[in-house]
């Protein structure tokens, strides 16, 4: 933590706590943490997540005290949990539609990450626990999404736990000893739930690891300029608390649109029929959060490379911080990082958008035109593979070639002179 | 009897130190093992290790699902054409060449029996759909044909054959 810690006990027992147990302190140094005064709404998802996860885990024990892992009655548990349990409706909704929101949050938070350089020293070890937490948000998700037992979640469970099963000499070993059997059935079911009960407590854990290194070198900021003194920051509480909490408000009014409005919105009609191990419906798809990585996965003609290519696309963020060789953080002062990294973000949500259709369907109007290599040029199979191609070359090649060619704009003396007159000293406490 | 100072024998202290440690290793590893092997298959799901099916139930040129160790099996009643077809493909277009010979027993070439899981990511393909006349994955579009050997799409290799045996003209026992 930067700085000394503020707090001082006024009552004799605060005092008598503080040399025993110093919980208040470490309560009040957390509220009085100095935060860049620039901050803008990008910022709020931090706080927004740890709603997110609040939410989740309190919607989450509720539901599984009514919730049975057991092949047999997991589905119609589900039904009765959706028509007999006493709000179970709606706790249910908030829990399936919270990991959408969650899902929509972190990667809003990702996208802020990279675009302000939040990745780049001193911050890569904050930025790595943040991809831990990914990961694990990943797998409760996908754990999760298998316990309705539907045939989405049965045929979903099946693809993913095949995935693993390419990988070679022990990948079989591997997949039957997680599902417990020779396929997905009951074991595999008792297992996610277990794991998917346990999972978001690891996150908790994680995220406490990846708010204390937030708190060692402190926020980043929109202008990525280092905090320089005192002047540059504003206590958490109150201005951020309420910041936060505001953009937490309109959250929940997203959030909110989808239980009450449109609660099967973001699921899939399949996941109203029980699981039938003989019957695959047609066609499958992930939750959209997965689709990105589901597209990168079929677009690539071999089993294994495709694996190989959609875990490399997130062991990637992971490495980002050392493939990036800029030195200037903020892409507000990088035009054509900024440039680059707006055809990124759209790369992603062209290839989500691949991803929920069929390899062989047509993108654009017209119908076929003609076949090169294994499928037609006018189909989903094709604008992924384009879009696969951007996506590794924005990591691979434009970041790191990119921040050593690039002449950036001029970045401000401190956080504070973009805001004073030209020729204004970066001094605000010096004007009263 | 010597009084040795521990400091100045570095060797025992250090032969100490190293089978502690060696033995706490083995310790975890021995506790670890049982948690972890408790995930595999347990005893009562590998019992399940054969069934017994009626061949007249499936009618010529129609396919039967049945279910061994929780997946589908193909049981097809394949038309002399169809045999005819997976007979004429040569073994240099397939991905994993095999013949049509090798995928079914002597003299009983109208009973295909296949597992029926896409070895590309396990989904079951539709009998009847796709350009080669056999199965069409719907996950990823992997097409089999007669044989249910691998003719297009991501899939790897053809469809597996369970291991199974003839009891008589009309049964069959798969595992």
């Amino acid at each position: 933590m930067s700085g000394h810690s503020t707090y001082e006990p006024k009552t004799g027992i605060e005092r008598w706590l503080d040399v025993r147990l110093p919980i208040i302190r470490f309560g009040v140094d957390l509220l009085d943490f100095p935060t860049p005064k620039n901050l803008n709404y990008w910022w709020t998802f931090g706080g927004i997540l740890a709603f997110c996860l609040v939410t989740q885990i309190v919607t989450g024990v509720v539901l599984a005290m009514h919730y049975v892992p057991n092949a047999d009655m997991a589905f119609n548990s589900v039904e009765h949990i959706m028509r007999d349990v006493n709000y179970g409706w709606l706790v249910r909704g908030i829990h399936a539609n919270g990991a959408s929101m969650f899902f929509l949050a972190v990667y809003i938070h990702m996208f802020r990450g990279i675009y302000y350089g939040s990745f780049k020293a001193p911050r890569e070890v904050l930025w790595i626990l943040g991809m831990i937490i990914y990961l694990l948000m990943m797998a409760t998700a996908f754990m999760g999404y298998v316990l309705p037992w539907g045939q989405m979640s049965f045929w979903g469970a099946t693809v993913i736990t095949n995935i693993i099963g390419s990988l070679p000499v022990i990948g079989p070993a591997i997949t039957t000893w997680l599902w417990g059997g020779f396929a997905v059935d009951n074991p595999t079911l008792n297992r996610f739930f277990s794991l998917h009960y346990l999972l978001p407590f690891v996150i908790a854990g994680v995220v406490g690891l990846h708010i204390w290194a937030l708190h060692v070198p402190g926020n980043n900021n929109p202008t990525g300029v280092n905090v320089k003194s005192k002047e540059d920051t504003v206590p958490f509480h109150p201005y951020y608390t309420v910041k936060d909490g505001f953009a937490v408000a309109v959250f929940v009014l997203l959030f909110a649109s989808f239980v009450f409005f449109n609660p099967d919105g973001l699921g899939h009609p399949a996941n109203f029929t029980p699981a039938n191990p003989l019957v695959t419906p047609n066609p499958i798809v992930p939750e959209w959060y997965f689709l990105p990585f589901y597209a990168i996965l079929r677009a690539i003609p071999d089993k294994l490379g495709g694996v190989i290519a959609m875990f490399g696309s997130i062991g990637l963020l992971f490495v980002l911080p050392w493939i990036d060789t800029a030195k200037t953080r903020s892409m507000r002062y990088r035009p054509a990082a900024r440039l680059f990294f707006f055809f990124f973000v759209v790369t992603c949500l062209v290839l989500g958008y691949c991803g929920g259709h069929e390899p062989a369907a047509h993108p654009f109007p017209g119908g076929a035109v003609g076949t090169f290599l294994d499928a037609d040029l006018n189909s989903f199979v094709w604008l992924s593979r384009i879009f696969v191609v951007y996506y590794f070359v924005y990591f691979l090649v434009i970041t790191p070639v990119l921040g050593l060619i690039e002449t950036p704009l001029p970045t401000p003396e401190s956080i504070s002179s973009p805001v004073l007159p030209q020729g204004a000293a970066a001094s605000p406490e010096k004007k009263g | 009897m010597a009084t040795t100072n521990p400091h100045e024998d570095p060797n025992r202290r250090d032969f100490i130190h190293i089978a502690a440690a060696a033995a706490a290793v083995g310790g975890v590893a021995a506790v670890a093992w049982p948690l972890v092997d408790q995930m595999n298959p347990a005893g009562d799901t590998l019992a399940l290790a054969s069934i017994e099916f009626d061949l007249t139930k499936v009618a010529l040129g129609q396919q039967v699902i049945v279910k061994w160790r929780s997946k589908p099996v193909f049981v097809r009643h394949r038309t002399p054409k169809e045999i005819a077809e997976a007979n004429d493909v040569k073994l240099s277009d397939l991905r994993d060449p095999q013949t049509d010979a090798e995928r079914v027993k002597p003299g009983k070439a109208e009973w295909l029996i296949l597992i029926g899981v896409c070895t590309h990511l396990g989904c079951v393909p539709n009998f009847g759909q796709g350009p080669y006349g056999g199965w069409l994955c719907p996950c990823h579009g992997s097409i089999y044909d007669t044989s249910g050997r691998i003719r297009a799409g991501p899939a790897p290799l053809n469809l597996y054959i369970p291991d199974y045996t003839f009891l008589s003209d009309t049964k069959v026992k798969i595992g």
